[in-house]
C-alpha cells in the first residue's frame, strides 16, 4: 500500500528530468497522475506507459503553464479523468542563462512566465476544486539558487525566489480550507546535463557539498511525495531544501 | 419552482451558517453575515454551480450584498 493511494495528482513538466521522476514516484505511492508536457509528447507518453506497467493510472496532456486557457483545459481534463485533484506539483521550468549585462528582455520574460507566472496560474486553477474538497496539497519546485543567488541566472533566480514568496502567501490564503502549500528546493541534482561536465568541474562542485555526493531526481521525488502525503498534514508555507547540506 | 432569492438564501445559509432571517436583501456578506474575503469567493463559486453560470472576476467584485447577488443573477437569466 502506498502513501498516496486513491489520490490524484497533476505534475507539470513531467516528461523528463525531475518532473518525470516525481510523476513516477507519486504513481508508485499509489497516486493517479496527469503527466503534463509542453513539447515532448512522446516522452510524456513513455512516462504514462511506465506508470501503467507498474499497475498505476495516468494520462499525458499538453499544456503550456503560462497560458491560462491551456491550464483550464488541464484542470478540467484531470477532473474528468480522476474526479478530484488532491495534489498539484508545479515543476515545469526552463532556463535561459546569461549574464545580467547580456540578458535579453525576451530571456527574462520567458523564464519569468514559465517558472513564476506558470505557478500562479496553475495554483489559481486548482484552488477552486481543492476549496470544494476542503483538502489539497500544492508543492512548488523552487531551487537552492532562489535563496543563494547564482551568477548567470538572474531571471531563473528571480523566478525561483518569487516561487518561495508565492508559496508562503498561497499557504496563508488557503490554510483555512485545509490546503497546504510548500516548496522543495533541490541543490545539485544529477541529470544528463551534469553527467557531461568535465571531471575537474565535478570534483570542484562536490567539494562544496557536505554529504560529498550529488543528489538524484528520486531524492527530490521522495521529498515531494512526503509533502503530498498525510505524514505532512501539519506542514505548510515551508521550503524543504534537498541539497546534501550545500546551503543551509 | 423556488425564486432566485430563495435559492440564494439557501446557499448563504448553508455556506455561512447564518439564520435564514438574517439574510435580508441589504445584508452585506462581510459586514452583516460574518463572511471573510475567502468565504465570499466561495459563495460566488457556489452560486455559479447553483445557477449553472459563470461569474467573471470583475463581476464577482461587485457582489457584496444579498441584493447585489440576486439582481446580478436575475439580470443574467432574463
Amino acid at each position: 500500500m502506498g502513501k498516496l493511494d486513491g489520490k490524484s495528482a497533476i505534475v507539470t513538466g513531467a516528461s523528463r528530468g525531475i518532473g518525470k521522476d516525481i510523476a513516477l514516484y507519486l504513481a508508485k505511492e499509489g497516486a493517479k497522475v496527469a503527466v503534463n508536457y509542453s513539447g515532448s509528447k512522446e516522452k510524456a507518453e513513455a512516462v504514462v506507459e511506465e506508470i501503467k506497467a507498474l499497475g498505476g493510472e495516468a494520462f499525458a496532456i499538453q499544456a503550456n503553464v503560462d497560458q491560462s486557457e491551456d491550464i483550464k483545459e488541464l484542470v478540467s481534463a484531470t477532473l474528468e479523468q480522476f474526479g478530484s485533484i488532491d495534489i498539484l506539483v508545479n515543476n515545469a521550468g526552463i532556463t535561459r542563462d546569461n549574464l545580467l549585462m547580456r540578458m535579453k528582455e525576451q530571456e527574462w520574460d520567458d523564464v519569468l512566465n514559465t517558472n513564476l507566472k506558470g505557478v500562479f496560474l496553475c495554483t489559481k486553477a486548482v484552488t477552486r476544486q481543492m476549496m470544494k474538497q476542503r483538502a489539497g496539497r500544492i508543492i512548488n519546485i523552487t531551487s537552492i539558487v532562489g535563496v543563494s543567488g547564482n551568477p548567470g541566472q538572474a531571471n531563473y533566480v528571480a523566478a525561483k525566489a518569487g516561487v518561495i514568496g508565492l508559496t508562503k502567501t498561497s499557504a496563508l490564503e488557503l490554510a483555512s480550507r485545509n490546503i497546504t502549500v510548500n516548496s522543495v528546493a533541490p541543490g545539485f541534482i544529477t541529470t544528463d546535463m551534469t553527467d557531461a561536465l568535465p571531471e575537474e568541474v565535478k570534483t570542484q562542485m562536490l567539494s562544496q557539498i557536505p554529504l560529498a555526493k550529488f543528489g538524484n531526481t528520486e531524492d527530490i521525488a521522495k521529498a515531494v511525495a512526503f509533502l503530498a502525503s498525510d505524514d505532512a498534514n501539519y506542514i505548510t508555507g515551508q521550503t524543504l531544501h534537498v541539497n546534501g547540506g550545500m546551503f543551509m | 419552482m423556488s425564486t432566485v432569492l430563495e435559492r440564494v438564501t439557501k446557499v448563504i445559509v448553508d455556506r455561512l451558517g447564518v439564520d435564514e432571517t438574517e439574510v435580508k436583501l441589504e445584508a452585506s456578506f462581510r459586514d452583516d453575515l460574518g463572511a471573510d474575503s475567502l468565504d465570499v469567493v466561495e459563495l460566488v463559486m457556489e452560486l455559479e454551480d447553483e445557477f449553472d453560470m459563470e461569474i467573471s472576476d470583475e463581476d464577482a467584485e461587485n457582489i457584496s450584498t444579498v441584493g447585489s447577488a440576486v439582481s446580478y443573477i436575475e439580470s443574467k437569466q432574463s
